[in-house]
């Protein structure tokens, strides 16, 4: 089968690999980077399981052609923590039930990341509407809304502390 | 003095929880093995149909195969229960629901796979097809399959508790109602996988996406004809499972059977659309309930009929159509009870055990007609329920035998909570209130097939690093299984949950355990964790005790020591107490298990129903109707739920919130609807909606608050008294949202899902009211007579219809009181312990009732 190449910086680091040029996002992710944190549930768009940042911005990387992406900045679920230190969303959704089976979560995460890159303070309904395109099917979505909040407040305070010192 | 808990009650990150948010916890189809093969099904495009022929020729010589398999690879039948072996890993002579698997393709990439099964050709010759139980009922020619009652009657049952007729005759009133609750399925977002290889010792070895490893271990024993002990199965973490990857699939044994002829690694995993067909879900049930009743609102007796469409296999369909009649007993107190059920094949995916198991179909009409009855004799719903609670620690009409029954407390917290005495008949029009209760099993209380082994077994390593590895074969489905085992085994050896290492769902490595179904594992898997660990304690106290000179008894185990209770300062730290004990005996290894205790109820049919204990709960729901649209939301859900002992309240509000959130997509706008194709295109039955774009399910944006209380009063049988959250408060909510669009609108809806059109359709109609009129005419099986327990009987069917005798009196006070069942110690003083700390949720705390 003949391959394209394809650059991309994802979690931070420069990866080049020659693909198939039907693939899809999630699919050089997980089948060429073996990045499996990035999960699949729909085939359609419509679970957000496999969400990541594209350039910052969520998407769902079923429904996005590998090609397209040649020289963006990817972030998986594997690239949110900041060397062995969780990132304080994943700290919140680890400590306040927002993980259960963890499948969706990979997916929340990266678009609760997105929301609060741009939305530091982000209300109940916020978090809610940004999420709206993540299924879950265990928790009811009420504890990953906490998560959310919790996380919001834990990174105020660094910031607080930052503007302190 | 036993010490204060200092695990168990305190809110913490699950055990497995880092992994979770890292994106470390391997999925079934994470997994990737070198020179890994990859498999794909050619499946029936025909509902019903005769294979006349299957040529694989063109799909072998095509590009990357590496195998085809076809029904001829697999001679022997396989099922989850021992009367159902009735699947076929790949079809032989008949396919019997569209996408049944005819031919297995092996080859190096998904996509040559995929091609090359289009080149297999398949004839066919076309069967008719059964659409529905009514139909089933009405063609006995020709057989799905060629077992079960009748013609295409699966399994039909009759039971009878005391004399009904005569106590509906006697009663006041009869009310009698027809409900149906339609089909819908689990929706798990990790699609089922399965990886085989063979390992480095030449063993087949299969990970897989199961909540049940051990039976699937014995299914593939079986259709392969392997000894068991050449197996092994390994359980992935479950990416959701509600019961949708309970049974054996026949992805599963392919694969196996694959991965033992090419050599290789074979890896299998399901689309989204394949696995609307694997389902396994609800059962759409037709009802029928005869509940005579006093005037006074005293139940004297009900008689049940349900009419389940199975679809094409019996996966645990045997064990469903009990379901729907066992449970009715165990919330409010039946004098009298009969109970008839017929479950039906049809031409569909089969369906099988989803959250709540067969009982959900029939809460909803029990827990509607409830509220009809209350709005006939004027009386308050929540009194109607009340005034007639099941008896702690009593017999049932069926013999079921109940433990601690906190449906009182339950009740009062969701009434007290929502305002509901002020609130019920008084809203204005368009917004309404409704209550619910429900019960369900903290574990089945026989295996699915019969032998006297336990139920689940733990055995725990300590060794001289301090580390205290566990093993168990549980399974990991997203409900906590691996940190209750945790959980348990730390609170008594006085270590954190984070220090032990687990393994857990391994048929070579872990003992049994059945699996992650009937909401089993925390009391059984919890049992024998703490066994297994008081018996470590036991060992670790004597050699601590002689070193230190100071009775075992005085010693106390927390915070990573072992110390003594009157002089903290004198002790010693977890790991020397190991290293103690290890010198003084040598290797240190324990074991636990559990077997529940034996069921009362002897007769033919009581297998199904009896549990170690039950829990309860109760919601109260609170709607807004559009009365000129129908348009429904659901506002706000209180929920009540006796948990005995929430053993991480974190992972117990999100089991109940969880519950709360798939009830209202089974309320609201979930089903498996079905339709036919037109006759040009075969008049094959497929599936309306296979894909989640259009099987619809709540979002973020249709979630409610939820306020969430928890009612504890341990439990005796459960660990640390603690009972099931899994199932359980799913069950009320379904009626609760009926009968909160009856408050609202004052028009019935006896169906499920409550749509707008539906709601819009009752307002119209003469009789306010949307559902089922007639259930068909069945031709039932002779009765199984068992008196109840208030009228003499011994738990057995006698030989005749039960003698007349006089009315029981309806109400607690008829509840035959029993000893309490000895189980595992509780901590009789912990009542006093535990949380005092909100249930981690910094806006909307859960709340903690203690009795």
């Amino acid at each position: 089968m003949r391959t394209v190449p394809l650059a991309l910086r994802v979690n931070g680091e420069a990866v080049e690999v020659s693909i198939a040029s039907h693939k899809t996002l999630l699919e050089v992710l997980r089948e060429d980077l073996r990045l499996t944190g990035t999960k699949h549930g729909c085939e359609l768009g419509e679970c957000g399981a496999c969400a990541v940042l594209l350039d910052g911005k969520p998407v769902l990387s079923c429904l996005v052609l590998a090609l397209e992406c040649d020289g963006a900045e990817v972030v998986t679920v594997e690239g949110l923590a900041h060397e062995a230190r969780l990132d304080p969303l994943q700290e919140a959704f680890a400590d306040y039930g927002a993980t259960q089976c963890g499948y969706c979560t990979p997916g929340f995460l990266v678009t609760a990341k997105a929301l609060l890159d741009e939305k530091p303070h982000a209300t109940r309904g916020e978090i809610s509407a940004a999420l709206s395109g993540n299924l879950c099917r265990c928790t009811g979505y009420i504890q990953i809304f906490e998560a959310v909040e919790q996380a919001a407040a834990k990174i105020a305070d660094a910031r607080e502390d930052e503007v302190e010192r | 003095m036993t010490p204060p808990l200092r695990v168990v009650g305190k809110p913490r990150r699950r055990v497995d929880g880092r992994a979770k948010v890292t994106g470390q916890t391997l999925f079934a189809d994470d997994l990737s093995f070198p020179r890994m093969l990859y498999c794909r099904f050619l499946r029936s495009p025909h509902p019903h149909a005769k294979i006349l022929s299957v040529d694989t020729r063109r799909a072998a010589g095509a590009p990357g195969v590496h195998a085809v398999l076809t029904g001829a690879d697999f001679p022997i039948r396989y099922g989850i229960l021992p009367v159902s072996q009735d699947e076929e890993p790949l079809c032989r002579d008949r396919v019997r629901m569209t996408g049944d698997p005819v031919a297995a393709v092996i080859a190096t990439t998904e996509s040559e796979a995929s091609s090359a099964a289009e080149l297999i050709e398949v004839e066919y010759e076309l069967l008719q097809t059964i659409a529905d139980p009514l139909e089933a009922l009405a063609t006995a020619e020709p057989r799905i399959h060629d077992y079960g009652d009748h013609g295409n009657v699966h399994k039909a049952v009759a039971l009878e508790f005391g004399d009904v007729e005569q106590a509906l005759a006697a009663s006041d009133r009869i009310f009698d109602d027809f409900f149906f609750y339609e089909g819908n399925t689990h929706l798990a977002l990790e699609q089922h996988a399965s990886v085989a290889l063979l390992d480095r010792d030449g063993k087949l070895c299969l990970h897989s996406s199961t909540q049940t490893p051990h039976y699937v271990h014995r299914a593939l024993a079986r259709a392969l004809d392997l000894p068991p002990h050449r197996i092994r199965v390994i359980a992935t973490p479950n990416g959701g499972g509600f019961g949708g990857k309970t049974d054996p699939f026949n992805h599963e044994i392919v694969v196996a059977k694959a991965a033992m002829l090419t050599g290789r690694p074979v890896k299998m995993t399901l689309t989204r659309e394949e696995v609307f067909y694997c389902h396994r879900g609800r059962h759409p049930v037709l009802m029928h309930f005869r509940t005579g009743v006093n005037n006074d609102g005293s139940i004297m007796a009900m008689d049940l009929e349900t009419l389940l469409d199975g679809g094409a296999y019996g996966s645990y369909g045997v064990a469903s159509t009990f379901y729907t009649g066992a449970l009715q007993t165990v919330t409010y107190h039946l004098p009298r009870y009969r109970f008839r059920g017929c479950r039906t094949f049809t031409n569909k995916p089969p369906c099988g055990p989803k959250r709540g198991h067969g009982t959900p179909q029939p809460r909803f009409g029990q827990e509607v007609q409830l509220d009809k009855i209350a709005v006939a004799i004027g009386k308050d719903p929540a009194d109607l329920r009340l005034q007639q609670l099941a008896p702690a620690h009593s017999l049932t009409a069926n013999w079921m035998q109940l433990g601690t029954v906190g449906l009182r407390e339950c009740i009062e917290k969701v009434v007290d909570g929502s305002g509901w005495r002020s609130k019920w008949q008084k809203l204005p029009h368009g917004r309404g209130i409704g209550l619910a209760c429900s019960s369900y099993l903290c574990g089945a209380g026989l295996p699915i097939y019969w032998n006297a082994l336990p139920h689940s077994a733990v055995q725990l390593k300590l060794d001289r690093s301090g580390l205290v590895t566990l093993f168990c074969g549980a399974t990991e489905v997203g409900q906590g299984s691996d940190d209750v085992l945790a959980g348990v085994v730390a609170e008594v050896l006085g270590v954190d949950p984070d220090d032990i290492k687990l393994v857990t769902g391994d048929t070579d490595l872990t003992p049994v355990d059945l699996g992650s179904y009937s909401s089993r594992v925390t009391l059984m898997a919890g049992n024998a964790a703490i066994q297994a660990a008081e018996r470590a304690r036991s060992i670790l106290a004597a050699a601590v005790g002689a070193k230190l000179g100071i009775p075992e008894e005085s010693l106390v185990f927390a915070e990573s020591r072992v110390f003594d209770a009157a002089d903290p300062g004198q002790g010693v730290s977890f790991q020397d107490a190991v290293i103690l004990a290890e010198t003084a005996n040598g290797a240190l290894a324990t074991i636990g298990s559990y077997t529940p205790p034996p069921s009362a109820a002897k007769y033919k049919g009581g297998g199904v129903g009896p549990s170690p204990s039950y829990s309860y709960s109760a919601a109260v729901v609170e709607v807004e109707v559009d009365p000129s649209t129908g348009w429904l939301r659901v506002d706000r859900v209180w929920i009540a739920h006796d948990i005995g002992r929430a053993l991480n309240p974190v992972l117990v509000r999100g089991q109940i919130e969880g519950g709360v959130y798939m009830a209202l997509g089974e309320a609201l706008m979930e089903e498996s609807a079905m339709r036919r194709l037109p006759p040009r295109l075969s008049h094959a039955l497929v599936h309306k909606m296979p894909s989640m774009l259009e099987y619809k399910s709540p979002t973020t944006l249709e979630m409610p608050d939820i306020v969430t209380y928890l009612v504890e009063d341990p439990e005796p049988n459960g660990p640390f008294g603690a009972k099931e959250v899994g199932q359980g408060p799913l069950l009320p909510i379904m009626p609760a949202v009926a009968n909160a669009v009856f408050d609202a609108v004052g028009v019935r809806v006896d169906e499920v899902p409550i749509t707008p059109e539906k709601i819009l359709r009752a307002m119209k109609n003469s009789d306010r009211r949307v559902g089922p009129t007639k259930f068909p005419a069945i031709h039932w099986p002779e009765t199984v007579h068992v008196p109840p327990p208030w009228e003499g009987g011994d738990g057995k069917a006698t030989k005749d219809k039960a003698p007349k005798s006089n009315i029981p009196l309806a109400g607690a006070q008829t509840g035959v009181s029993v000893p309490q069942q000895a189980g595992v110690s509780v901590p009789q003083e912990s009542r006093t312990c535990g949380t005092d700390t909100p249930v981690c949720a910094p806006s909307t705390p859960a709340e903690v009732v203690r009795k």
